[in-house]
């Protein structure tokens, strides 16, 4: 019974107040993303991982780190439901516990590299000139690097472990999201509305976060969402490297690594893992599909 | 109000250097209604945009209000007197602020108290309810955007409005209604208009004067009664006159 008030309320064409129009907003924008059932899927897959994340002490079976050297390398049976590794670990408890450090990973580096991206991208199509120049040729020049090559370069330098991990993924994928923004801000900038404003006296800071963000970080997030997956392959990559999270911790990349020897002989123990990247990679990739109906500007809606 | 002498426009540096104003001059006086009319392209949106600062590459005279300005930057005070309405209304609101944002900001912008009862009188102004304060600009039709438009420059309380083509987006019927709007405006608020137009029936019902341009240069300057008329000095005004004669009476017959 309520529900309908509710829902009349929120798609009002003529909001009453503030908040009902923000919320009504909102709404639409749900509404569109439930109707892209795909995208709800990667949505749904991308909550039971945060949920998995969050309750892994109450989940996990066993004790990731515990190991049985008796027990090594078992298959998937009734007592490990996806087998044990090289160590006579339980490879479900480390995933469930590496979900912790992915989820560290990927929001980390989904909270730096589009914000220097977009501040980087914003300011050099909005000054334009010199600033432009210096700005947009930094970005060739961390463009010009191939990405991973240049992370492991500075996780050399830097020392391996997580955090410098994510780190050097930060500072190696921000340059697409600077050439994003620039491109956006340069349609952007020359619009009646900004001259508008202009006219009314803003400043050139108010107009490049009032007035340029907003529009800016639609795509951007939408960007973020479909990079997701290359960044959680990349930092898997570090890790199967050797210069991501360092042992015992159980990264997934590094959890591949691991299994690498065994890979003919035990295919589970790299296999899972990689499974388990492949299900969230392809979860963000959906999602980023069903939040560009959303946000896009340049979408259907006009 | 307005006075404009030897004003040349241009974009881009040589070899590729384009004149798109020459020499051109004209004055508008307090209260005046003063219409720049010619074809596209022959610099009429130019001379509002170098007026208001949004192009940089002027040289001559802008004087507005008795005072000069120069370049690109513009006072606190000139943002105050000089507002603009732009042709199209639908690139004019930012897609993503409501029109209660718009205004409030425009408003905080210009130093104003009291802005939530002079957002709702802005609204009532012109001639838009409560109902509309809180939506966003794909929620209003094209009239209703460009009536948001006319509030936005009419918030600062200018006294001179700049009009580019206001109306040239919008169809025949919501025309008459944002003409008549901005004609009762004028007479309660005593504005000044200069309205930028390639519509003769239009600078002839809005204007009390007007300059005819051509390829960046004033032709002439008359007053609107001889438009009305039919009995331009200049063979240039003549023809256009009668080009836009020829149309009208091919499309409205009997």
């Amino acid at each position: 019974m309520t529900d309908i008030p509710t829902r009349e309320w929120l798609l009002s064409d003529a909001p009453q107040t503030r908040a009902q129009a923000r919320l009504g907003a909102i709404y639409q924008g749900w509404l569109t993303f439930r109707a892209n059932k795909l995208a709800m899927f990667g949505l749904i897959i991308l909550v039971l991982l945060l949920l998995m994340a969050i309750f892994a002490p109450w989940l996990a079976p066993k004790d990731p780190f515990a190991q049985d050297l008796a027990g090594r390398l078992k298959p998937p049976s009734a007592a490990n439901w996806l087998g044990t590794d090289a160590l006579g670990r339980d490879i479900l408890s480390r995933l469930i516990y590496g979900s912790r450090i992915t989820l560290f990973i990927v929001g980390t580096v989904a909270l730096v590299a589009p914000v220097i991206g977009l501040f980087v991208g914003t300011v050099a199509g909005f000054a334009g000139g010199w600033v432009d120049q210096v700005l947009m040729r930094i970005t060739d020049i961390f463009l010009a690097f191939p990405k991973l090559i240049l992370a492991l370069a500075f996780v050399a330098a830097l020392g391996p472990g997580i955090g410098n991990a994510v780190l050097a993924l930060a500072i190696t994928s921000w340059p697409p999201y600077a050439r994003l923004a620039r491109a956006e801000t340069l349609t952007i900038r020359n619009a009646d509305y900004i001259a508008a404003a202009r006219l009314q006296g803003a400043g050139p800071l108010r107009l490049l976060i009032g007035h340029v963000w907003p529009l800016c970080i639609s795509s951007m997030i939408v960007r973020v969402a479909l990079d997701m997956a290359g960044i959680i392959l990349s930092a898997a990559g570090l890790g199967f490297l050797g210069l991501g999270a360092q042992p015992p911790m159980p990264e997934w990349g590094a959890m591949i690594s691991d299994g690498r020897t065994y890979i003919l002989d035990f295919w589970w123990v790299a296999a899972m893992p990689g499974m388990a990247i492949f299900i969230v990679s392809l979860a963000f990739n959906l999602l980023g599909d069903g939040l560009r109906d959303v946000l896009d500007p340049k979408g259907a809606k006009e | 109000m307005l006075n404009i002498d030897h004003l040349d426009v241009w974009f881009g540096d040589p070899p590729e250097r384009v004149d798109a104003v020459k020499s051109a001059g004209f004055t508008v006086a307090q209260g005046e209604s003063f219409g720049l009319v010619g074809e596209s392209g022959s610099g009429k949106s130019t001379i509002l945009r170098a007026i208001t600062g949004l192009i940089g590459t002027w040289s001559g005279l802008i004087e507005v209000d008795g005072e000069k300005v120069s370049g690109q930057h513009r006072s606190r005070a000139f943002h105050k007197t000089v507002q603009m309405v732009f042709q199209d209304p639908y690139a004019s609101l930012h897609p993503r602020h409501s029109v209660d944002r718009v205004l409030s900001e425009t408003l905080h912008l210009q130093g104003m108290d009291q802005i939530d009862a002079r957002i709702t009188r802005l609204l009532d102004s012109v001639g838009l309810g409560k109902g509309f304060r809180f939506r966003y600009p794909h929620q209003l039709s094209g009239g209703q955007r460009q009536r948001v438009a006319i509030a936005r420059a009419l918030a600062a309380e200018p006294r001179l409005l700049l009009l580019d083509e206001p109306t040239s987006a919008l169809d025949v019927s919501v025309q008459a209604e944002i003409l008549n709007l901005l004609t009762d405006l004028r007479r309660e608020r005593g504005l000044t208009y200069v309205m930028v137009s390639h519509d003769l029936a239009v600078v002839a019902h809005m204007c009390d004067r007007l300059a005819v341009m051509r390829g960046g240069e004033i032709v002439e300057v008359m007053e609107a009664a001889r438009l009305r008329a039919g009995d331009p000095a200049s063979d240039y005004a003549r023809a256009l006159l009668a080009a836009s004669a020829g149309f009208a009476r091919e499309g409205a017959p009997g």
